[in-house]
């Protein structure tokens, strides 16, 4: 497939892994922020091709696994209601909130339906003009203009049983928040789908105030690891800048078009990530033009908001301060099956795997 | 996050294209895209097309790879 | 457990396993390991004996239908415990209002497959509920065989050794991919049709010529991955597999990418485990590809000590991974 198996070649690989192998003069430590580079680099087994004084270390960067729990009790008691069909991504549908889960009301027979495309969601609505459809809108900067186009087309065609729950979200003030607590990293391997849209300059704050390193990088193989070689050659140079390898969908100022629609359609807020708490602006709601679509307002609702377990060292794990063993709740309280911190909801953070490999068997 | 996959074009119809990958066929929205021709790679993104694909670049990223690992041979 | 049946009781990984044992095995007190088919000595004969029930939405789909598949299915399981297959029965849950035409069509691919497979439709049951007490049709079949003596470790696994070689008839996770593109939920369309197919002739061949075939097991829920986590449990082994030996078509990959699917975890329903002795690999290869049901043949893995019975993955850019035991169905992602 074109565009993909090329950046899978084995030799070349092979090759770029000695070439990072032979760069290394001392131990490194970087993160990748995005859930779609911490599943390629667990996918490709990328960590057994690099030397150890390579650490590869997840951040915030799955917007499910972030998604506070007060979103998804919102959700449930959402799917309660007669006359609501929830639509939503794959991913929400396991995601444990203080109760219950969207898959455990299912079960119960509540109506919600797994979409692919906010749009799909928008083709549900047209066909149930009887119901109210609520779409779960997760996702960063790469995900929400998505929505933001699905909404104009609802304000096009004037449907009025359409509602969006959102808690999209944007990379930056996450990255800061991670980086101004002080953090343990030589740099950052930077989301390139999110960069797709927004463009490259919205890290350069990194580099400038935090002097660490940053690759927007691409999700292939090569990709992942050509960024490691040209991270190393920052830290090795002590030039942090902002860097990008994923050029083939990366531009400095992004899609604009995207960016447009995402201004026009959403507007910044507060918003909880799950094992992090608030992050000041962080988040994106629908802006009052288009709040006929805004669930939140359309569709009020109160749920009894309970803070997650302050013993949860999430943060910290995910800015690589404390291992998952550290945690006072690991494999006793916080299990897969009952997450506690976005380290254990995702299949691919680090708490979830310490507990498989390390714990289990 | 955002699992997002190149697929081609295979046939537009307003805002929305029929994408491949593989083989297998997917709709993507056009809306954030300009230009864009039967033929084209786009990013595919939970139903949209948020990029194109850029040959130019992609081909120089190839060789750019090939001259580390070549490099290395040497 | 929770209290409540969900579809992850169905999935074919670790709730249902837990399922089974919880709930079944304790209750009907049989004993493990649990095989495909039951083996039961009666008469003078090694019998064995199978039963699987066929809920699929759509019941048409490209490659066949439920009929189709409720006899490769019961012939694949009674044929994997290396047994002749020879007797079914079928029993039918017929929803109020579903069209006979339909029923007939289904009926017409169970007597085609029989015939191709060699086994006999010999009893049955029919029941019509009313209307939304099924979903259309359910089927469930029965089967018996009769197994040679000489066969009798192969459901088990028991002659299993290190060194030991995992060879698969083909690629991987057409059914499922090609269901799902026909149940037109995920909104995308697919050349792929379905691998259905009665695996008995195919392993009639092998057995016949290769002594040392040392255990079969058919791929269907929880896919290659689910299977081999099982056997790597029940033998107290690990194993290694290679993935890029391991065959996966294009149109299935492109599925898998887009909506974050993982095709060893696809469930198959013409597709085979088989583990063999090195000496005799290469023969069982040779002849498993003479047979167009086996054209794709491969040898992908190989039994290793390991008292922590994982399962690893050298991944095809010569990385490696372990494979976990499957945890509930694959959702599509977007991350």
């Amino acid at each position: 497939m074109k565009f993909i198996d090329e950046y899978r070649d084995k030799d070349l690989i092979e090759n770029l892994s000695s070439q990072i192998n032979k760069s290394v003069i001392h131990d490194y430590t970087f993160m990748e922020v995005c859930g779609g580079h911490t599943a390629a680099i667990h996918r490709f087994g990328i960590p057994s091709l690099l030397s150890e004084k390579i650490r590869l270390i997840s951040g915030p960067g799955c917007p499910v696994c972030v998604t506070g729990t007060d979103f998804i009790d919102k959700a449930v008691t959402y799917s309660e209601m007669e006359d609501v069909i929830i639509t939503t991504f794959g991913d929400l549908v396991r995601v444990p909130g203080s109760a219950s889960s969207l898959e455990k009301k299912r079960v119960k027979g509540a109506d919600i339906r797994v979409v692919f495309s906010g749009l799909e969601a928008l083709e549900i609505a047209r066909a149930n003009p009887d119901k109210k459809i609520i779409f779960l809108a997760i996702g960063f900067e790469t995900t929400a203009p998505g929505t933001a186009v699905t909404v104009k087309q609802a304000d096009k065609e004037d449907i009025n049983n359409f509602f969006v729950l959102s808690a999209h979200k944007i990379m930056p003030p996450a990255m800061e928040a991670i980086v101004s607590e002080g953090v343990n990293i030589d740099g950052f391997i930077c989301p390139g789908h999110v960069a797709a849209i927004t463009g490259s300059s919205i890290f350069g704050f990194i580099p400038e105030k935090y002097k660490i390193g940053c690759v927007i990088t691409g999700f292939e193989p090569t990709d992942l690891l050509q960024s490691i070689l040209m991270l190393i050659t920052q830290v090795n140079n002590s030039s942090p800048f902002v860097e990008i390898q994923y050029k083939r969908a990366v531009t400095v100022k992004g899609n604009t078009i995207a960016q447009k629609d995402l201004k026009e359609v959403f507007e910044p807020c507060d918003a909880i990530w799950r094992g992090f708490g608030v992050i000041p602006s962080s988040g994106l709601r629908l802006q009052n033009n288009y709040g006929k679509f805004n669930a939140d307002i359309q569709v009020p609702v109160s749920i009894d908001y309970k803070e997650d377990d302050s013993r949860c060292i999430c943060g910290e794990i995910l800015r690589g301060m404390k291992t998952p063993e550290q945690c006072p709740l690991f494999a006793n309280i916080c299990v897969p099956e009952n997450p506690v911190g976005a380290c254990m909801v995702s299949n691919e953070g680090s708490c979830n795997t310490w507990y498989k490999y390390k714990i289990v068997r | 996050m955002c699992l997002s996959i190149p697929a081609k074009i295979v046939s537009i119809d307003g805002s929305m294209a029929e994408v491949s990958v593989g083989g297998s066929l997917f709709k993507a929205g056009l809306h954030m895209i300009e230009n864009a021709k039967v033929g084209d790679y786009i990013l595919l993104h939970a139903g949209f097309a948020i990029q194109k694909i850029s040959e130019e670049e992609a081909a120089e990223t190839l060789k750019i790879l090939k001259e580390i690992s070549d490099t290395l041979n040497e | 457990m929770n209290d409540l049946i969900s579809l992850n009781h169905g999935s074919g990984g670790k709730q249902t396993h837990e399922l089974i044992k919880k709930v079944f095995v304790k209750k009907f007190g049989m004993t493990e390991p649990l095989t495909d088919s039951a083996i039961l000595k009666e008469m003078g004969k090694t019998l064995v004996f199978t039963t699987d029930s066929y809920v699929i939405d759509p019941l048409f789909f490209p490659g066949g239908n439920i009929g189709k598949l409720a006899i490769c299915g019961t012939v694949n399981d009674l044929a994997v415990s290396g047994a002749e297959p020879k007797y079914i029965a079928a029993s039918f849950i017929i929803e109020e209002g579903f069209p006979v035409n339909d029923l007939v069509t289904i009926a017409e691919s169970m007597a085609d497959e029989a015939t191709n497979a060699g086994v006999k439709i010999v009893t049955g049951d029919t029941k019509v509920v009313e209307k939304g007490k099924c979903d259309r049709l359910f089927i469930t079949t029965s089967g018996t065989g009769i197994l040679d003596y000489s066969q009798e470790h192969i459901s088990t696994g028991k002659r299993i050794k290190p060194g030991d070689k995992l060879i698969i008839n083909g690629p991987l996770g057409n059914h499922s991919i090609a269901v799902a593109g026909a149940r037109n939920k995920l909104s995308f369309t697919t050349p792929v049709t379905s691998d259905c197919a009665s695996l008995n002739h195919l392993i009639e061949g092998v057995l016949k010529s290769c002594k040392e075939i040392h255990f079969m097991r058919d791929l269907t829920r929880g896919g290659l991955a689910g299977v081999m986590n099982e056997l790597a449990g029940m033998i107290n082994s690990g194993i290694i597999a290679d993935e890029a030996s391991i065959p996966v078509d294009d149109p299935v990959r492109g599925v898998c990418e887009i909506l974050g699917f993982d095709p060893l975890y696809l469930a198959n329903e013409g597709k085979l485990l088989i583990v063999t002795s090195a000496e005799e690999a290469e023969k069982v290869l040779e002849i498993l590809r003479s047979d167009a049901l086996g054209a794709f043949s491969s040898i992908f893995g190989e039994i290793v000590p390991d008292k922590r019975n994982l399962v690893v993955l050298n991944t095809s850019v010569g990385g490696k991974r372990i494979l976990d035991m499957p945890s509930g169905a694959q959702l599509p992602r977007i991350c």
